[in-house]
């Protein structure tokens, strides 16, 4: 069901991890549709994107899909990085189902929370950036058994 | 995939292997004797009696006479029969039916095309363990309710319903009472007259027997009309030239699993609570959904927190271990199965479901390499998930307050 680069980046997910005192963190998605994808962005004074790494509650797709987008991401400007549509990201998968296409969706959504989370903290504004709608609901965090 | 690759099936409520016993027993109806059941030449004798031994089987198999077993194309049919031939069988006294909300699709599907069609359908609430509530079930009929169908365990859980006590209630209110025993069928001892059951669907695939064949046991005395209409077999209510080596084949499957039922069961219960145990003690944050001991004899079913059902599928698959998850990821929806959620589990912990179910024919030594690799991919699950990265967050800051 799954193209042979969606299973290598599911097998071998490139940027997995956290950084610690990331200059901009974003998470969305929820755990309600089975899908959150949280992106760290460590970008240096030349808002060049020196380091990134996700982590990913989903499906295949979803976390093939993160670790695509980071890897999209990684080296470049933040100009660059807005460039970087879900559409981008499947291509550089050879696809995706067509029941998965909201998880490339996601990924470009969690790079645009983690931008925004970014230029809140330097006060900035980024051209074509607007506030990200989802992010993890309080009321599932409740939820237990 | 490679021919020598490790395989170990865990997913016996999907369907499970023909046995080379049941493949046998149904070649010479394809080749040998390939009559139509219904000419009156000699030659097309031995494939109507084919069919006639086979409907014994069954019918002793449940207790029932024979006359009472109809063929299908599986389970689905049976259900869809049921359910649709009763309705309009009974319209006239009432148009109230009553089921689960844990019932396979077939069943669940069925209730809402008969609702548009103006039926009324009460889907019972189960409590946590995804038993049918005996009072909620009572307080449900009406003097209109029709039929209570129920079935007799479930696919994904694989909790046993009280069918005995639901028989006899439906008894006491004179209402006529279905239950969907695919996956009790040939598993659990099963006798239709000590349950007060009327109407029976089974499917052979789920017994090591063909795919495409089935029945309905239907009662004497409950007349429900023909559900496909054309020719005069099956006493004139499921039209169509028999199905011969499938019947064959059912039967032979039927027979086989009657006689090794009880050894069977034993040995899966073995298997599953070594399996459950196991993965109970060494996976941190899991859990088993489904009665703990009315269930089953092959059925797993675990919930791992923070991780999702499908990743965990594929990676299961990648180390040879074929498994299903409740997640909606694979029943390509954006819901996670109806049955998780109708025990009471919150969706992100539906969406960890795994659903391991064995046969006879695994062994101790499959289990504990199936029980290393969950915990080994969990871990790994874990490890990129940001549920749990949260959850270890919060658990640090709790313990340094
Ligand atoms: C409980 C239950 N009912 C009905 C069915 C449908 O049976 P069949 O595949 O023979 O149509 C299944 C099989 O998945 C089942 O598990």
């Amino acid at each position: 069901m799954y193209s042979e680069k969606v299973m290598d980046h599911f097998q071998n997910p490139r940027n997995v991890g956290e950084i610690e005192h990331a200059s901009g963190m974003g998470t969305v998605g929820n755990a309600k549709c089975g899908d959150i994808m949280r992106i760290y962005l460590d970008i240096d004074e030349n808002q060049i994107i020196r380091d990134v790494k996700f982590k990913t509650f989903g499906c295949g797709a979803a976390v093939a899909t993160s670790s695509m987008a980071t890897e999209l991401v990684k080296g470049k400007s933040i100009q660059e990085a807005m460039q970087v549509t879900n559409k981008a990201v499947m291509e550089a998968l050879d696809g995706l189902p067509p029941v998965k296409v909201h998880c490339s969706l996601l990924a470009e959504e969690a790079i645009h929370a983690a931008l925004w989370d970014y230029a809140q903290k330097h006060q900035m504004t980024i051209e074509g950036l607007e506030q990200p709608k989802s992010d993890i609901g309080e009321e599932e965090e409740e939820e237990e058994y | 995939m490679s021919e020598d690759r490790r395989v170990i099936y865990l997913d016996n409520a999907a369907t499970t292997r023909t046995r080379p016993e049941v493949v046998e027993a149904m070649l010479p109806y394809f080749t040998e004797y390939y009559g139509n059941p219904s000419s009156v030449y000699e030659f097309s004798g031995v494939s109507k009696n084919a069919v006639a031994k086979a409907r014994k089987i069954i019918a002793d198999s449940i207790g029932a006479k024979p006359q009472e077993i109809y063929f299908t194309a599986g389970g689905s049919e049976s259900d869809n029969w049921a359910l649709k031939a009763a309705a309009e069988a009974m319209e006239e006294k009432g148009r109230h039916i009553i089921t689960s909300k844990i019932e396979h699709h077939a069943v669940l599907h069925t209730c809402q095309y008969l609702e548009k069609r103006g039926f009324e359908v009460t889907y019972l609430d189960v409590d946590e363990d995804g038993v049918v509530k005996l009072d909620e079930l009572k307080g449900a009929i009406r003097p209109d309710t029709i039929l209570i169908s129920i079935m007799f365990a479930n696919n994904e859980i694989g909790t046993i319903q009280p069918v005995k006590e639901i028989g006899a209630i439906a008894k006491d209110h004179g209402i006529w009472f279905h239950t969907d025993a695919v996956q009790a069928y040939g598993h659990l001892p099963i006798d239709v007259d000590e349950c007060q059951i009327d109407m029976m669907s089974a499917s052979g695939h789920k017994i090591n027997g063909p795919k495409g064949i089935g029945f309905l046991y239907i009662r004497t005395g409950v007349k429900i009309r023909s559900f496909i209409h054309g020719g005069a077999q099956e006493r004139k209510r499921r039209a169509g030239t028999e199905n011969v080596p499938g019947i064959v084949g059912l039967g032979k499957a039927a027979q086989i699993a009657a006689d090794t039922l009880a050894e069977r069961k034993k040995k899966e219960e073995g298997l599953r609570e070594y399996l459950m145990e196991r993965v109970l003690a060494e996976v941190p944050y899991a859990r088993v959904n489904g009665h703990r001991s009315m269930r089953l004899p092959n059925n797993c079913n675990f919930a791992f927190q923070f991780i999702e059902g499908e990743s965990l599928l594929i990676m299961l698959d990648m180390a040879g271990i074929c498994g299903s998850s409740g997640s909606a990821c694979t029943s390509g929806s954006l819901d996670p199965s109806h049955v998780l959620l109708a025990i009471g589990l919150p969706h992100e912990i539906a969406h960890g479901s795994l659903r391991l179910t064995l046969s006879e024919e695994n062994t101790r030594e499959e289990m504990d390499y199936v029980a290393e690799e969950i915990k080994r991919i969990v871990e790994r699950l874990r490890s990129m998930s940001p549920l749990y990265e949260d959850f270890i967050r919060g658990k640090k800051k709790n313990h340094q307050q």
